[in-house]
């Protein structure tokens, strides 16, 4: 049984030809897509209509959850489970607490921004695809890769192809499944 | 912008002035590229192991020893097996602990600072130096583990429900520092491994290209699968922003809150409101003094001139310097309020520290925290690499005797003369401490060897193959 197609995958030599590219790809109204940089390219992005990431909405809770719970174990453990007077000072107090509440906002907050890009990123993804093809190696050394999937709707496997071509991609074959 | 000129809505008044085109330094020089790169830094891991390598490794494993002898020593023993006794009661575990924790922050500053400030000299450095910091923190975490005497107990430092039903002071900094030291120590690893996740990747095929399955396995778990996918770098580059945002107030937070262990004690010497600003900057001087230490010998081993450049030197060399001066200011400005205070007990703690019984340990902190990193005014020290490395020792030990005239000349002579005492350290100190330089390189000696010491993408972002708009600039 031949493998299902996954999609087409075409080669660009350097940064522009892919940035134009993108911009060719994203005005043909193509949505499963992506290129495949060895480094982030600047203004790729626009060029391929990507809009702002999310993570930072992740880092916000993520924020608020370690200031809540640095802020709150210590009115617990100090003002509610074992009140104990220290030197004369208050059971609890915004001021002594912040220190503690202020570091456990950076580590929640960390972790929340590392777990959501994995999340926004689908990862750990240890197969797929476009790993299996040869062109990655060169995709993450030297070369710049652009892969339409063929679940999009615009997707046929001879237009794309020579339409990759056109947009100047080298070297385009199928990406099997 | 050095080609503004070339843009629609270039402003009249630059035709007039006609101003000096100012071109910017290149960061990585004989135009290299991307294959370059990638076939360098992997290189050095897929090479095999230089001999220099395993003679390193076996001096610093056997000087790691120290360490570890000396700690078993001492959790067998007690703590007394230190030369610790009243009124020092805090001396070299606390020095080092202060020492070790500073070196990392230079490591912090190059990840995050300088990637927020745009300083795209960082990225030829910054692998390293995070490597340096996580090190760091652990050689730093060592002492005050085992100077609580029963390590057994340290857990009663996190607010662990325990049989005594009772919990930490949370007023006190030395709790506020627990927090601190383990919220940077796992910030840093993060910050660190996220860095790492595109080299992995790129690590990760080439074993597999050479048949090496176990490598080629063991790199592809930590790399999560990442194929350079733009939606993903999109993803990652603003979760790496992310991190470098939280990253920078949290090393300014470490070390104040490192000072407060001192600043909120009432010790003559200690009680100061410029302790915060002032241990900011001398720990990221004597960071980079570390840094600079780490990378030259590096640069030269594995020849990495062409991405280590003298720009990268001189911009090193030029924040020892102004950290070094603001440390200067600092010991000087130490000294006016003493006077300017009127309190005879700071004026006495800061008249005892130049001209008592530890003068000799004063002194040596000035000529080499205030006098050497002066040398780095001059363009010709800057380019001469062996000398710029035998600066940064200095710095090194400058900063080291500076925790020590702190900690210990205020603990030895307090309040009242009948308390007095001279610390010196017993053997067992000095060997678990000079151990650690071996802890410390035994641990960069592997990263050296198992992980790419440079970040590949970024120092390719860098470079003018990277640029889409290449020859004219849209932004």
């Amino acid at each position: 049984m031949a493998a299902p197609l996954h999609g087409v995958i075409a080669t660009f030599d350097t940064a522009a030809e892919i940035y134009h590219a993108a911009q060719k790809v994203r005005d043909a109204g193509f949505k499963f897509w992506d290129c495949i940089t060895p480094c982030p390219v600047h203004g790729l992005d626009g060029a391929m209509g990507v809009t702002r990431s999310k993570v930072p909405r992740f880092s916000l809770v993520g924020g608020l959850v370690g200031f809540t719970i640095g802020m709150s174990m210590i009115y617990f453990t100090g003002a509610v489970d074992y009140p104990l007077i220290v030197g004369g000072k208050p059971f609890f107090s915004p001021m002594f607490a912040f220190p503690i509440a202020y570091e456990l906002t950076i580590l929640v907050c960390a972790f929340f921004t590392i777990g959501g890009m994995f999340v926004l990123n689908g990862q750990p993804m240890h197969y797929h695809p476009v790993l299996k093809t040869e062109h990655i190696h060169r995709g993450l050394d030297d070369k710049f890769l652009i892969v339409i999937e063929a679940r999009d709707p615009k997707f046929d496997a001879e237009a794309t192809k020579s339409f990759l071509e056109s947009a100047g991609g080298k070297d385009i074959t199928d990406v099997e499944g | 912008m050095s080609q503004a000129e070339s843009t629609a809505e270039t402003p009249a008044i630059l035709s007039e002035v006609n101003p000096a085109v100012l071109p910017r330094a290149t960061l990585v020089k004989n135009n290299r590229s991307f294959s370059w790169i990638t076939e360098k830094i992997c290189g050095i891991i897929e090479g095999k192991t230089p001999g220099w390598w395993w003679v390193c490794f076996g001096l610093a494993g056997f000087v790691a020893s120290w360490t570890v002898g000396g700690i078993i020593y001492l959790v067998a023993t007690g703590v007394g097996v230190w030369g610790h006794a009243n009124p020092a009661n805090w001396a070299w575990d606390i020095v080092n602990f202060v020492f070790w924790i500073g070196i990392g922050h230079a490591g912090t500053l190059i990840s995050a600072i300088l990637c927020l400030l745009r300083q795209k000299w960082r990225t030829s450095i910054n692998r390293a130096a995070e490597a340096m910091t996580i090190f760091a923190v652990v050689c730093a975490g060592i002492f005050p583990v085992f100077h609580v005497g029963r390590v057994w107990f340290a857990w009663y430092l996190f607010p662990i429900p325990n049989s005594n039903y009772i919990w930490q002071n949370f007023r006190s900094p030395l709790e506020w520092d627990v927090f601190a030291v383990s919220t940077y120590g796992t910030v840093s690893v993060l910050f660190w491994y996220v860095g790492m996740i595109p080299d992995l990747a790129i690590l990760r095929d080439r074993f597999y290209k050479a048949g090496n399955k176990t490598r080629s396995f063991l790199y592809g778990l930590f790399a999560m699968g990442w194929r350079g996918a733009n939606r993903h770098w999109s993803n990652y580059e603003m979760a790496y922003l992310v991190l470098a945002g939280i990253s920078t107030p949290l090393v300014l937070s470490v070390h104040t809150i490192v000072s407060f262990d001192f600043a909120v004690s009432l010790l003559p010497g200690w009680h100061t409101t410029i302790f915060p600003p002032y241990f900011v900057a001398g720990a990221i001087f004597s960071g980079f003094g570390m840094v600079l230490t780490l990378m030259l010998p590096l640069r030269s081993l594995y020849k990495l001139e062409d991405l280590i450049t003298q720009y990268h030197i001189d911009c090193m060399c030029k924040i020892t310097l102004a950290t070094g001066t603001i440390v200067g200011y600092a010991y000087g400005m130490e000294f006016f309020i003493a006077w300017y205070s009127t309190n005879p007990y700071e004026g006495f703690a800061f008249i005892n520290r130049a001209f008592g019984h530890y003068a000799w340990a004063y002194w040596i902190m000035i000529s080499c925290n205030v006098i050497t990193p002066q040398f780095f005014w001059f363009k010709k020290i800057r380019e001469n690499t062996a000398l710029v490395w035998i600066l940064s020792i200095f710095v090194n030990v400058g900063m080291w005797f500076e925790r020590f005239v702190i900690i210990v000349t205020s603990l030895a002579r307090d309040f009242l003369p009948s308390s007095w005492g001279y610390y010196s350290p017993s053997i067992v100190e000095i060997f678990t401490f000079f151990g650690t330089f071996g802890v410390f390189s035994v641990l960069f000696l592997l990263f050296i060897r198992f992980l790419p010491i440079m970040p590949m993408a970024e120092l390719k972002a860098v470079t003018p193959e990277a640029d889409p708009h290449a020859g004219h600039d849209h932004h």
